[in-house]
């Protein structure tokens, strides 16, 4: 086992003794040492290691690729987005606050339905006060910006892919990732969107 | 006292601000915390694991029957007065940078004679079972109470890993596209009430290491920093870092000497 021991580091060593000099040594680098350091556990398998387009564009250039590089992929991340095939966006306000407030899913051990997170980060309905600043308020949202099918569409698409509307927003992708079915986006489109819900009163 | 503060935290919770704009002023939840975890302080339960790994330091232990009072945590064999804000850094026996958990699993490897493998099967401390590097780093990072922190950024491995730990602070992956710095890269943001401190900055990336190793109330156990950073990487929805892995020592550093200057109060205590 010893030998074990010293042949990983000695594996580690060999890892860092060949790094590349110059920029991008390093980010490369440090994507070699997690891929080697790191082990699937659970649901969660290596592959999450792997960047796709838009999170190496963000990734590289600091949350602000330039506007050509913006405008190319937020354009395929719009193109990829999968609308209901019955063009019914809204679906069930209650179902919708229910999955807002559960924050579990793709994580390594998580079984079941995939909750929304949606309180970790905004504030939505006002019965929850223990709701986070990282994304800004959603409270009275429809109420603010109307009730039409083009503001159902742009909140369905926001929670589809966050990232065709804003490249490097903070959010996820929860339909893009496969996290959330499509129902469970349209009861989360209805609490945003549903005039009888409580984010509209 | 407990009892009011409870009173206080639910207070404040029931006043939360309406706005982003009015979190990032001040956060009355965040400063309820604060006090309530002052409050809990003056007797933390930490002592315990501290006293434990004192013991196992200085008794003999593991196949080769012994002790850890050789064990050279940078500043000498058997020097730990100092040695925990001193971490990471370079030691050239293995060639790599090493933070104090990782240097103590080494030491309890080399001197004790137990194996990687059986350190690293279950490392992490359950309501009912403290694996001894938990106690022992608690009881390494006592010594070092009221110092200044002084990660090294002297030998190039050093600054290399540092860079490293940057790199991988930013890294954006996995099912929800989170980077550490998601949460953790911008002033006065909170996930529900938690407070997420801005470890990009040297006044706000002390949190990160304040603190640890911790009593942790949820659960009522003994977490160190290596605890802190794995569970993060779950709660990111990243598959699992190796235990004492280059990878989350590269981490510890980043947040480490982003904290140097500042003075660490010892093991403390969390939500």
């Amino acid at each position: 086992m010893k030998i074990t021991t010293l042949a990983m580091l000695a594996g580690g060593a060999a890892l860092l003794a060949s790094c590349a000099t110059g920029p991008g040594a390093t980010r490369s680098d440090a994507i070699s040492m997690m891929k080697r350091d790191f082990k699937t556990q659970g649901i969660a398998g290596l592959d999450r290691l792997n960047q796709d387009k838009v999170q190496a564009a963000c990734d590289q250039h600091g949350n602000n690729p330039p506007p050509d590089v913006v405008a190319a992929l937020q354009k395929e991340q719009m193109a990829a987005i999968k609308w209901p095939a019955d063009g019914k966006l809204v679906g069930d306000w209650k179902a919708g606050e229910k999955l807002a407030q559960n924050g579990r899913g793709m994580a390594w051990n998580d079984k079941g339905p995939v909750g929304g997170s949606c309180y970790n980060c905004h504030q939505i309905g006002p019965a929850t006060t223990s709701f986070g600043t990282i994304g800004p308020s959603l409270y009275q949202f429809a109420k603010a910006r109307g009730y039409s099918e083009g503001v159902q569409r742009y909140a369905y698409g926001k929670i589809y892919n966050a990232k065709a509307y804003n490249l490097c927003s903070q959010m996820p992708r929860f339909g893009h990732s496969n996290s959330l079915t499509e129902q469970q986006m349209k009861d989360l489109t209805a609490l945003l969107m549903d005039p009888a819900s409580p984010v509209n009163q | 006292m407990r009892h009011a503060l409870m009173a206080g935290l639910a207070a404040a919770l029931a006043a939360a601000p309406g706005s982003q704009a009015l979190a990032q002023m001040e956060d009355p939840v965040a400063a309820e915390f604060d006090r309530f975890r002052a409050v809990l302080e003056q007797d933390n339960p930490a002592e315990l694991w501290e006293v434990k790994g004192e013991q196992l330091w200085n008794s003999p232990g593991g196949p080769k029957k012994a002790s850890l009072e050789k064990c050279d945590l940078g500043l000498g064999p058997g020097v730990v007065k100092g040695a925990y804000t001193q971490m990471p850094r370079y030691f050239a026996d293995v060639d790599r940078v090493m933070d104090a958990e990782a240097r103590i699993v080494h030491c309890m490897i080399t001197l004790q004679g137990f194996t990687y493998a059986e350190l690293a099967k279950a490392p992490f401390s359950s309501a009912t079972r403290t694996p001894d590097p938990v106690s022992i780093v608690t009881y390494v990072a006592a010594q070092s109470a009221g110092m200044k922190f002084a990660a090294p950024q002297n030998h190039p491995r050093e600054k290399q890993t540092y860079a490293l730990g940057k790199e991988i602070f930013f890294y954006r992956a996995g099912s929800y596209d989170f980077a550490c710095a998601s949460c953790h890269g911008v002033d006065g943001q909170r996930i529900r009430t938690q407070p997420l401190p801005n470890f990009t900055r040297p006044e706000k990336a002390l949190a990160a290491v304040q603190g640890w190793p911790g009593y942790r109330m949820t659960g009522g156990v003994m977490h160190s920093l290596q605890w802190r950073l794995t569970d993060c990487f779950r709660q990111q929805r990243f598959p699992k870092p190796d235990y004492t892995s280059e990878t989350l020592s590269a981490l510890i550093s980043y947040v480490t000497v982003n904290s140097n200057g500042q003075v660490y109060k010892g093991p403390g205590i969390k939500r």
